[in-house]
Protein backbone atom coordinates (compact mmCIF):
# COMPACT_ATOMS: atom_id res chain seq x y z
CA UNK A 1 0.00 0.00 0.00
CA UNK A 2 1.36 3.43 -0.87
CA UNK A 3 0.16 7.02 -1.03
CA UNK A 4 0.13 8.66 -4.43
CA UNK A 5 -0.79 12.21 -5.40
CA UNK A 6 -2.55 13.02 -8.68
CA UNK A 7 -0.63 15.46 -10.90
CA UNK A 8 -2.04 17.09 -13.98
CA UNK A 9 0.16 16.57 -17.03
CA UNK A 10 -1.34 19.62 -18.74
CA UNK A 11 -1.23 22.33 -16.06
CA UNK A 12 1.53 20.66 -14.08
CA UNK A 13 -0.15 21.02 -10.71
CA UNK A 14 -1.08 18.43 -8.07
CA UNK A 15 -4.62 18.26 -6.66
CA UNK A 16 -6.70 16.39 -4.11
CA UNK A 17 -8.98 14.40 -3.93
CA UNK A 18 -8.20 12.04 -6.86
CA UNK A 19 -10.74 12.00 -9.68
CA UNK A 20 -11.03 11.33 -13.39
CA UNK A 21 -9.63 14.73 -14.34
CA UNK A 22 -7.79 17.75 -12.98
CA UNK A 23 -10.22 20.02 -11.05
CA UNK A 24 -7.91 22.98 -11.71
CA UNK A 25 -8.02 22.80 -15.54
CA UNK A 26 -10.36 19.85 -16.39
CA UNK A 27 -7.63 17.99 -18.24
CA UNK A 28 -8.16 14.21 -18.28
CA UNK A 29 -4.38 13.67 -18.30
CA UNK A 30 -3.66 12.84 -14.67
CA UNK A 31 -0.66 10.90 -13.42
CA UNK A 32 -0.48 9.40 -9.94
CA UNK A 33 2.96 9.92 -8.43
CA UNK A 34 4.18 8.33 -5.26
CA UNK A 35 4.22 10.80 -2.39
CA UNK A 36 7.04 11.21 0.11
CA UNK A 37 4.45 10.76 2.85
CA UNK A 38 5.84 13.72 4.77
CA UNK A 39 3.53 16.54 5.76
CA UNK A 40 2.48 19.07 8.36
CA UNK A 41 -0.83 19.56 10.11
CA UNK A 42 -2.64 22.46 8.40
CA UNK A 43 -5.61 22.33 10.76
CA UNK A 44 -7.21 19.81 13.07
CA UNK A 45 -9.92 19.20 15.60
CA UNK A 46 -10.73 16.52 18.16
CA UNK A 47 -14.28 15.19 18.18
CA UNK A 48 -14.66 15.04 21.97
CA UNK A 49 -18.23 13.74 22.13
CA UNK A 50 -17.68 10.67 19.99
CA UNK A 51 -17.83 7.36 21.88
CA UNK A 52 -14.08 7.28 21.37
CA UNK A 53 -12.68 10.79 20.76
CA UNK A 54 -10.80 11.08 17.49
CA UNK A 55 -8.93 13.65 15.46
CA UNK A 56 -9.86 15.08 12.09
CA UNK A 57 -6.99 16.81 10.34
CA UNK A 58 -6.06 18.62 7.18
CA UNK A 59 -2.50 17.66 6.31
CA UNK A 60 -0.40 19.54 3.77
CA UNK A 61 1.91 17.09 2.02
CA UNK A 62 5.44 17.98 0.95
CA UNK A 63 4.05 17.86 -2.59
CA UNK A 64 1.90 20.90 -1.77
CA UNK A 65 -1.61 19.47 -1.65
CA UNK A 66 -3.75 19.52 1.47
CA UNK A 67 -5.89 16.48 2.18
CA UNK A 68 -8.47 15.49 4.74
CA UNK A 69 -7.31 12.72 7.06
CA UNK A 70 -6.67 11.94 10.70
CA UNK A 71 -3.73 11.76 13.09
CA UNK A 72 -3.47 8.56 15.13
CA UNK A 73 -1.30 7.00 17.82
CA UNK A 74 -0.64 10.29 19.54
CA UNK A 75 -1.83 12.33 22.51
CA UNK A 76 -4.80 14.18 21.03
CA UNK A 77 -4.10 17.12 23.34
CA UNK A 78 -0.62 17.47 21.80
CA UNK A 79 -1.94 18.15 18.28
CA UNK A 80 -0.90 21.53 16.88
CA UNK A 81 -1.05 23.30 13.56
CA UNK A 82 2.39 22.95 11.98
CA UNK A 83 3.11 19.61 13.62
CA UNK A 84 5.27 17.44 11.30
CA UNK A 85 3.56 14.15 10.43
CA UNK A 86 4.16 11.20 8.14
CA UNK A 87 1.80 8.80 6.47
CA UNK A 88 0.83 5.42 7.87
CA UNK A 89 -1.98 3.07 6.88
CA UNK A 90 -4.90 1.83 8.93
CA UNK A 91 -7.95 -0.21 8.04
CA UNK A 92 -10.93 2.15 8.03
CA UNK A 93 -14.31 0.88 6.84
CA UNK A 94 -12.55 -2.27 5.64
CA UNK A 95 -10.00 -0.52 3.41
CA UNK A 96 -6.39 0.49 4.04
CA UNK A 97 -6.53 4.28 4.31
CA UNK A 98 -3.76 6.84 4.64
CA UNK A 99 -3.62 8.29 8.14
CA UNK A 100 -0.83 10.26 9.77
CA UNK A 101 1.43 9.77 12.77
CA UNK A 102 3.84 12.24 14.35
CA UNK A 103 6.84 12.67 12.06
CA UNK B 1 -27.43 37.50 -25.38
CA UNK B 2 -26.51 40.06 -28.03
CA UNK B 3 -29.52 42.14 -29.05
CA UNK B 4 -31.97 40.03 -27.08
CA UNK B 5 -34.36 41.92 -24.82
CA UNK B 6 -32.69 40.17 -21.85
CA UNK B 7 -29.22 41.53 -22.62
CA UNK B 8 -27.78 43.38 -19.66
CA UNK B 9 -30.84 42.61 -17.58
CA UNK B 10 -30.58 42.58 -13.81
CA UNK B 11 -32.95 41.35 -11.13
CA UNK B 12 -32.44 44.66 -9.35
CA UNK B 13 -35.82 45.90 -8.25
CA UNK B 14 -37.79 43.32 -10.22
CA UNK B 15 -39.41 41.45 -7.32
CA UNK B 16 -40.90 41.99 -3.88
CA UNK B 17 -40.97 39.58 -0.96
CA UNK B 18 -44.67 39.93 -0.26
CA UNK B 19 -45.24 37.08 2.18
CA UNK B 20 -43.26 35.59 5.04
CA UNK B 21 -44.00 32.96 7.65
CA UNK B 22 -41.91 31.25 10.32
CA UNK B 23 -43.49 28.15 11.82
CA UNK B 24 -43.91 28.67 15.57
CA UNK B 25 -43.10 25.10 16.50
CA UNK B 26 -39.62 23.98 17.46
CA UNK B 27 -40.50 20.32 18.12
CA UNK B 28 -43.02 18.76 15.72
CA UNK B 29 -43.75 15.32 17.15
CA UNK B 30 -47.23 15.01 15.67
CA UNK B 31 -46.68 16.64 12.28
CA UNK B 32 -45.04 15.17 9.18
CA UNK B 33 -42.56 17.08 7.04
CA UNK B 34 -45.04 17.48 4.13
CA UNK B 35 -47.64 18.77 6.58
CA UNK B 36 -45.14 21.31 7.87
CA UNK B 37 -44.51 22.43 4.27
CA UNK B 38 -48.26 22.90 3.82
CA UNK B 39 -48.57 24.85 7.07
CA UNK B 40 -45.77 27.28 6.24
CA UNK B 41 -47.14 27.71 2.71
CA UNK B 42 -50.53 28.60 4.19
CA UNK B 43 -48.89 31.06 6.57
CA UNK B 44 -46.85 32.92 3.96
CA UNK B 45 -49.76 33.11 1.53
CA UNK B 46 -51.99 34.51 4.29
CA UNK B 47 -49.32 37.09 5.08
CA UNK B 48 -49.23 38.13 1.43
CA UNK B 49 -53.02 38.12 1.11
CA UNK B 50 -52.94 35.48 -1.63
CA UNK B 51 -54.50 32.07 -2.21
CA UNK B 52 -52.78 28.85 -3.18
CA UNK B 53 -54.45 29.14 -6.58
CA UNK B 54 -52.58 32.42 -7.18
CA UNK B 55 -49.22 30.63 -7.04
CA UNK B 56 -47.68 29.89 -10.42
CA UNK B 57 -44.12 28.95 -9.36
CA UNK B 58 -42.81 26.69 -6.62
CA UNK B 59 -39.33 26.46 -5.11
CA UNK B 60 -37.96 23.90 -2.66
CA UNK B 61 -34.67 22.23 -1.75
CA UNK B 62 -33.44 18.93 -0.37
CA UNK B 63 -35.65 19.07 2.72
CA UNK B 64 -38.69 18.44 0.51
CA UNK B 65 -39.35 14.71 0.43
CA UNK B 66 -39.79 12.54 -2.62
CA UNK B 67 -38.92 14.11 -5.95
CA UNK B 68 -38.84 17.62 -4.48
CA UNK B 69 -40.99 20.00 -6.52
CA UNK B 70 -42.75 17.19 -8.36
CA UNK B 71 -43.86 15.58 -5.11
CA UNK B 72 -44.65 18.82 -3.31
CA UNK B 73 -46.53 20.47 -6.19
CA UNK B 74 -48.76 17.38 -6.34
CA UNK B 75 -49.11 17.20 -2.54
CA UNK B 76 -49.93 20.89 -2.05
CA UNK B 77 -52.33 20.93 -5.03
CA UNK B 78 -50.43 23.61 -6.92
CA UNK B 79 -50.79 24.44 -10.63
CA UNK B 80 -47.51 26.04 -11.63
CA UNK B 81 -45.69 26.99 -14.81
CA UNK B 82 -42.25 27.34 -13.23
CA UNK B 83 -40.27 25.40 -10.61
CA UNK B 84 -36.78 25.28 -9.14
CA UNK B 85 -35.17 22.83 -6.72
CA UNK B 86 -31.73 24.41 -6.39
CA UNK B 87 -30.13 22.77 -3.38
CA UNK B 88 -27.02 24.48 -2.09
CA UNK B 89 -27.68 23.39 1.47
CA UNK B 90 -28.88 25.94 4.00
CA UNK B 91 -28.28 28.78 1.56
CA UNK B 92 -30.83 27.34 -0.90
CA UNK B 93 -33.75 29.56 0.12
CA UNK B 94 -31.66 32.68 -0.44
CA UNK B 95 -30.83 31.43 -3.93
CA UNK B 96 -34.53 30.72 -4.40
CA UNK B 97 -35.36 34.37 -3.70
CA UNK B 98 -32.89 35.45 -6.38
CA UNK B 99 -34.06 32.80 -8.85
CA UNK B 100 -37.68 33.77 -8.23
CA UNK B 101 -36.85 37.41 -8.92
CA UNK B 102 -35.19 36.38 -12.18
CA UNK B 103 -38.18 34.25 -13.15
CA UNK B 104 -40.55 37.13 -12.42
CA UNK B 105 -38.32 39.51 -14.40
CA UNK B 106 -38.47 37.29 -17.47
CA UNK B 107 -42.20 36.66 -17.20
CA UNK B 108 -41.80 32.99 -16.32
CA UNK B 109 -44.05 33.46 -13.28
CA UNK B 110 -45.75 36.11 -11.20
CA UNK B 111 -46.25 34.53 -7.75
CA UNK B 112 -43.44 32.31 -6.43
CA UNK B 113 -43.86 30.18 -3.30
CA UNK B 114 -40.72 28.98 -1.47
CA UNK B 115 -41.03 26.48 1.38
CA UNK B 116 -38.69 24.83 3.88
CA UNK B 117 -39.69 22.29 6.54
CA UNK B 118 -38.29 19.43 8.55
CA UNK B 119 -38.40 17.63 11.88
CA UNK B 120 -34.86 16.51 12.78
CA UNK B 121 -35.51 17.04 16.49
CA UNK B 122 -38.57 14.79 16.56
CA UNK B 123 -36.60 12.26 14.54
CA UNK B 124 -33.80 12.26 17.12
CA UNK B 125 -31.18 13.71 14.79
CA UNK B 126 -29.73 15.98 17.43
CA UNK B 127 -26.26 14.49 17.62
CA UNK B 128 -23.09 15.76 16.03
CA UNK B 129 -23.10 13.15 13.29
CA UNK B 130 -24.48 13.35 9.79
CA UNK B 131 -26.52 10.39 8.59
CA UNK B 132 -24.20 7.48 7.90
CA UNK B 133 -25.12 7.41 4.22
CA UNK B 134 -24.63 11.14 3.71
CA UNK B 135 -21.88 10.93 1.07
CA UNK B 136 -22.85 7.61 -0.50
CA UNK B 137 -22.15 7.82 -4.19
CA UNK B 138 -20.45 11.21 -3.94
CA UNK B 139 -17.07 11.38 -5.68
CA UNK B 140 -15.26 12.31 -2.46
CA UNK B 141 -16.80 9.48 -0.44
CA UNK B 142 -13.83 7.11 -0.64
CA UNK B 143 -11.36 9.83 0.33
CA UNK B 144 -13.30 11.49 3.15
CA UNK B 145 -16.06 9.40 4.72
CA UNK B 146 -13.72 6.88 6.42
CA UNK B 147 -12.33 9.71 8.58
CA UNK B 148 -15.84 10.53 9.89
CA UNK B 149 -15.87 14.22 8.93
CA UNK B 150 -18.91 15.54 10.78
CA UNK B 151 -20.23 19.03 10.07
CA UNK B 152 -19.11 20.01 13.56
CA UNK B 153 -15.57 18.76 12.93
CA UNK B 154 -15.28 20.45 9.54
CA UNK B 155 -16.39 23.84 10.88
CA UNK B 156 -14.13 23.39 13.90
CA UNK B 157 -11.08 22.99 11.65
CA UNK B 158 -11.90 26.29 9.94
CA UNK B 159 -12.15 27.94 13.36
CA UNK B 160 -8.84 26.41 14.43
CA UNK B 161 -7.10 27.71 11.32
CA UNK B 162 -8.65 31.18 11.71
CA UNK B 163 -7.31 31.36 15.26
CA UNK B 164 -3.86 30.31 14.02
CA UNK B 165 -3.73 32.77 11.15
CA UNK B 166 -5.37 35.79 12.75
CA UNK B 167 -5.20 35.38 16.51
CA UNK B 168 -8.96 34.96 16.86
CA UNK B 169 -9.90 33.84 20.38
CA UNK B 170 -12.59 31.66 21.93
CA UNK B 171 -13.82 34.77 23.77
CA UNK B 172 -14.40 36.51 20.44
CA UNK B 173 -16.28 33.50 19.05
CA UNK B 174 -18.40 33.50 22.19
CA UNK B 175 -19.54 37.08 21.54
CA UNK B 176 -21.48 35.84 18.50
CA UNK B 177 -23.51 33.55 20.76
CA UNK B 178 -23.90 36.24 23.41
CA UNK B 179 -25.36 38.63 20.81
CA UNK B 180 -27.75 35.94 19.56
CA UNK B 181 -28.95 35.28 23.10
CA UNK B 182 -29.45 38.98 23.75
CA UNK B 183 -31.78 39.05 20.73
CA UNK B 184 -33.52 35.74 21.49
CA UNK B 185 -34.60 36.88 24.94
CA UNK B 186 -37.13 39.15 23.19
CA UNK B 187 -38.40 36.37 20.90
CA UNK B 188 -41.21 34.40 22.54
CA UNK B 189 -40.85 31.62 19.98
CA UNK B 190 -37.09 31.21 20.39
CA UNK B 191 -35.93 27.72 21.34
CA UNK B 192 -33.34 29.18 23.76
CA UNK B 193 -34.43 32.41 25.45
CA UNK B 194 -31.98 32.63 28.34
CA UNK B 195 -29.13 35.05 27.87
CA UNK B 196 -25.62 33.72 28.19
CA UNK B 197 -22.31 35.41 28.96
CA UNK B 198 -18.92 34.94 27.35
CA UNK B 199 -17.87 33.08 30.49
CA UNK B 200 -20.83 30.69 30.19
CA UNK B 201 -19.97 29.92 26.56
CA UNK B 202 -16.37 29.18 27.52
CA UNK B 203 -17.54 27.04 30.45
CA UNK B 204 -19.64 24.83 28.17
CA UNK B 205 -17.85 21.63 27.15
CA UNK B 206 -15.46 21.63 24.21
CA UNK B 207 -17.21 19.44 21.63
CA UNK B 208 -14.68 19.80 18.79
CA UNK B 209 -11.60 21.90 19.46
CA UNK B 210 -11.80 24.88 19.56
CA UNK B 211 -15.61 24.95 19.50
CA UNK B 212 -17.63 24.73 22.68
CA UNK B 213 -21.15 23.38 22.88
CA UNK B 214 -22.54 26.92 22.90
CA UNK B 215 -20.63 27.78 19.71
CA UNK B 216 -23.02 25.43 17.90
CA UNK B 217 -26.46 26.03 16.45
CA UNK B 218 -29.56 24.35 17.82
CA UNK B 219 -31.53 21.56 16.15
CA UNK B 220 -35.21 22.39 15.68
CA UNK B 221 -38.27 21.32 13.74
CA UNK B 222 -40.69 23.46 11.78
CA UNK B 223 -39.82 25.61 8.81
CA UNK B 224 -40.67 28.75 6.95
CA UNK B 225 -41.99 30.06 3.68
CA UNK B 226 -41.72 33.07 1.41
CA UNK B 227 -43.93 34.49 -1.33
CA UNK B 228 -42.14 36.53 -4.00
CA UNK B 229 -44.19 38.60 -6.46
CA UNK B 230 -43.81 41.44 -8.89
CA UNK B 231 -43.70 44.86 -7.18
CA UNK B 232 -46.91 45.82 -9.00
CA UNK B 233 -48.82 42.87 -7.54
CA UNK B 234 -47.35 43.50 -4.09
CA UNK B 235 -48.56 47.10 -4.30
CA UNK B 236 -52.09 45.89 -5.11
CA UNK B 237 -51.93 43.65 -2.06
CA UNK B 238 -50.92 46.60 0.08
CA UNK B 239 -47.80 44.87 1.33
CA UNK B 240 -44.68 46.79 2.39
CA UNK B 241 -42.41 46.85 -0.62
CA UNK B 242 -39.36 44.78 0.33
CA UNK B 243 -37.51 44.63 -2.97
CA UNK B 244 -34.72 42.31 -4.09
CA UNK B 245 -31.90 44.69 -5.09
CA UNK B 246 -29.01 42.34 -5.81
CA UNK B 247 -27.95 38.73 -5.53
CA UNK B 248 -25.01 36.38 -5.95
CA UNK B 249 -24.14 32.75 -5.36
CA UNK B 250 -20.95 30.72 -5.39
CA UNK B 251 -19.33 27.45 -4.34
CA UNK B 252 -15.93 26.86 -2.78
CA UNK B 253 -14.76 23.27 -3.16
CA UNK B 254 -11.92 21.01 -2.22
CA UNK B 255 -9.13 20.83 -4.77
CA UNK B 256 -6.25 20.43 -2.35
CA UNK B 257 -5.41 24.14 -2.16
CA UNK B 258 -6.08 24.27 1.55
CA UNK B 259 -7.74 27.59 2.31
CA UNK B 260 -10.10 27.04 5.24
CA UNK B 261 -10.81 30.65 6.11
CA UNK B 262 -12.19 32.19 2.91
CA UNK B 263 -15.81 31.40 2.17
CA UNK B 264 -17.87 31.55 -1.00
CA UNK B 265 -19.40 34.74 0.45
CA UNK B 266 -16.43 36.66 -0.95
CA UNK B 267 -17.72 35.94 -4.46
CA UNK B 268 -21.47 35.81 -3.78
CA UNK B 269 -21.37 38.97 -1.68
CA UNK B 270 -19.24 40.83 -4.19
CA UNK B 271 -21.69 39.98 -6.97
CA UNK B 272 -24.71 40.94 -4.86
CA UNK B 273 -23.28 44.29 -3.80
CA UNK B 274 -22.20 45.03 -7.38
CA UNK B 275 -25.68 44.33 -8.72
CA UNK B 276 -27.23 46.40 -5.96
CA UNK B 277 -24.80 49.27 -6.56
CA UNK B 278 -24.10 49.30 -2.84
CA UNK B 279 -21.36 48.46 -0.37
CA UNK B 280 -21.29 47.03 3.13
CA UNK B 281 -21.29 50.55 4.59
CA UNK B 282 -24.80 51.13 3.21
CA UNK B 283 -26.35 48.18 5.05
CA UNK B 284 -28.56 48.68 8.12
CA UNK B 285 -29.20 45.03 9.06
CA UNK B 286 -27.43 41.75 8.33
CA UNK B 287 -28.76 38.18 8.39
CA UNK B 288 -26.06 35.49 8.44
CA UNK B 289 -26.39 31.73 8.66
CA UNK B 290 -24.97 31.13 12.13
CA UNK B 291 -24.46 27.37 11.96
CA UNK B 292 -21.51 27.94 14.29
CA UNK B 293 -20.08 31.11 15.77
CA UNK B 294 -17.10 30.91 13.39
CA UNK B 295 -19.49 30.93 10.42
CA UNK B 296 -20.66 34.44 11.31
CA UNK B 297 -17.12 35.76 11.67
CA UNK B 298 -16.04 34.38 8.28
CA UNK B 299 -19.13 35.72 6.50
CA UNK B 300 -18.70 39.20 8.01
CA UNK B 301 -15.13 39.30 6.73
CA UNK B 302 -15.88 37.94 3.28
CA UNK B 303 -18.89 40.21 2.76
CA UNK B 304 -16.62 43.16 3.57
CA UNK B 305 -18.07 44.32 6.88
CA UNK B 306 -14.53 44.14 8.28
CA UNK B 307 -11.10 43.24 6.95
CA UNK B 308 -10.04 39.60 6.51
CA UNK B 309 -8.86 38.36 9.87
CA UNK B 310 -10.54 41.13 11.88
CA UNK B 311 -13.84 39.27 12.33
CA UNK B 312 -13.08 38.18 15.87
CA UNK B 313 -12.27 41.69 17.01
CA UNK B 314 -15.27 43.02 15.05
CA UNK B 315 -17.86 40.86 16.82
CA UNK B 316 -16.43 41.38 20.33
CA UNK B 317 -17.96 43.51 23.04
CA UNK B 318 -21.51 43.24 21.77
CA UNK B 319 -20.96 44.79 18.35
CA UNK B 320 -23.67 42.60 16.74
CA UNK B 321 -26.35 43.46 19.33
CA UNK B 322 -29.17 45.61 17.99
CA UNK B 323 -29.35 48.97 19.74
CA UNK B 324 -25.94 48.47 21.30
CA UNK B 325 -23.32 47.59 18.66
CA UNK B 326 -22.61 49.05 15.25
CA UNK B 327 -23.99 46.17 13.11
CA UNK B 328 -27.18 44.37 14.16
CA UNK B 329 -27.04 40.70 13.06
CA UNK B 330 -29.73 37.99 13.39
CA UNK B 331 -32.13 39.91 15.62
CA UNK B 332 -34.47 36.91 15.96
CA UNK B 333 -31.76 35.02 17.83
CA UNK B 334 -30.59 33.14 14.75
CA UNK B 335 -29.85 29.45 14.52
CA UNK B 336 -27.73 29.73 17.65
CA UNK B 337 -30.80 30.49 19.81
CA UNK B 338 -34.06 30.92 17.92
CA UNK B 339 -34.63 28.39 15.16
CA UNK B 340 -32.74 26.12 12.76
CA UNK B 341 -35.43 24.04 11.06
CA UNK B 342 -34.25 21.01 9.09
CA UNK B 343 -30.59 21.94 9.73
CA UNK B 344 -31.01 24.69 7.14
CA UNK B 345 -30.58 28.30 8.21
CA UNK B 346 -31.16 30.43 5.12
CA UNK B 347 -34.95 30.68 5.27
CA UNK B 348 -35.19 32.21 8.75
CA UNK B 349 -32.48 34.74 7.83
CA UNK B 350 -34.62 36.08 4.98
CA UNK B 351 -37.73 36.14 7.17
CA UNK B 352 -36.13 38.24 9.92
CA UNK B 353 -34.57 40.59 7.36
CA UNK B 354 -38.03 41.20 5.86
CA UNK B 355 -39.44 41.82 9.34
CA UNK B 356 -36.70 44.39 9.92
CA UNK B 357 -37.31 46.13 6.58
CA UNK B 358 -41.08 46.20 7.23
CA UNK B 359 -40.52 47.56 10.73
CA UNK B 360 -42.18 44.41 12.11
CA UNK B 361 -39.28 43.08 14.20
CA UNK B 362 -39.66 43.00 17.98
CA UNK B 363 -39.48 46.63 19.18
CA UNK B 364 -36.54 45.79 21.43
CA UNK B 365 -34.43 44.71 18.44
CA UNK B 366 -35.99 46.71 15.59
CA UNK B 367 -33.34 48.70 13.71
CA UNK B 368 -34.60 52.30 13.41
CA UNK B 369 -35.51 53.24 9.83
CA UNK B 370 -34.14 49.96 8.50
CA UNK B 371 -33.91 50.43 4.75
CA UNK B 372 -31.22 48.06 3.46
CA UNK B 373 -30.41 44.52 4.55
CA UNK B 374 -27.85 41.96 3.45
CA UNK B 375 -28.61 38.26 3.90
CA UNK B 376 -26.06 35.50 3.40
CA UNK B 377 -26.39 31.76 3.69
CA UNK B 378 -23.54 29.29 4.02
CA UNK B 379 -24.66 25.80 3.07
CA UNK B 380 -22.67 22.59 3.17
CA UNK B 381 -19.35 22.35 4.99
CA UNK B 382 -16.46 24.65 5.58
CA UNK B 383 -13.10 22.91 5.03
CA UNK B 384 -14.40 20.56 2.30
CA UNK B 385 -17.11 22.17 0.17
CA UNK B 386 -19.78 24.76 0.72
CA UNK B 387 -22.00 27.25 -1.08
CA UNK B 388 -22.86 30.83 -0.24
CA UNK B 389 -25.82 32.79 -1.50
CA UNK B 390 -26.32 36.50 -0.86
CA UNK B 391 -29.25 38.83 -1.41
CA UNK B 392 -29.42 42.56 -0.81
CA UNK B 393 -32.94 43.60 0.16
CA UNK B 394 -34.34 47.13 0.15
CA UNK B 395 -37.45 48.74 1.55
CA UNK B 396 -38.64 50.72 -1.44
CA UNK B 397 -40.79 53.74 -0.69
Amino acid sequence: VRLTVPWCLDCGRPHWYPRSHCPLCFSPKVEHREATGEGVVYSYTVLRRAPEPYALACVTLAEGVTLLSTVVDCDLDALRIGLPVRVAFRDLDGRPMPVFVRG
Amino acid sequence: LGDSPLAGMSIRGTATIAGIYEHPTRIARETTTPELHAQVARGALADAGLELSDVDAYFCAGDAPGLGPLTMIDYLGLRVRHMDSTDNGGSAYISHVAHAAAAIATGACSVALITLAGRPRADGMTGAYPPANFAVGAPEELFESPYRPTALGLYAMAAMRHMYEYGTTSEQLAWVKVAASQHARHNEQAFLRETVTVEEVLASPVVADPLHRLDCCIVTDGGGALVVTSPELAAELGKPDVRVRGAGESVVGFDGAGDLTTTAAAASGGAAFAEAGLGPGDIDYVGLYDSFTISVILQLEDLGFCAKGDGGRFVADGNLISGYGTLPVNTDGGALCNNHPAHRGGMTKVIEAVRQLRGEAHPAVQVPDCRLAAVNGLGGWLTTRHACSTVILERAS
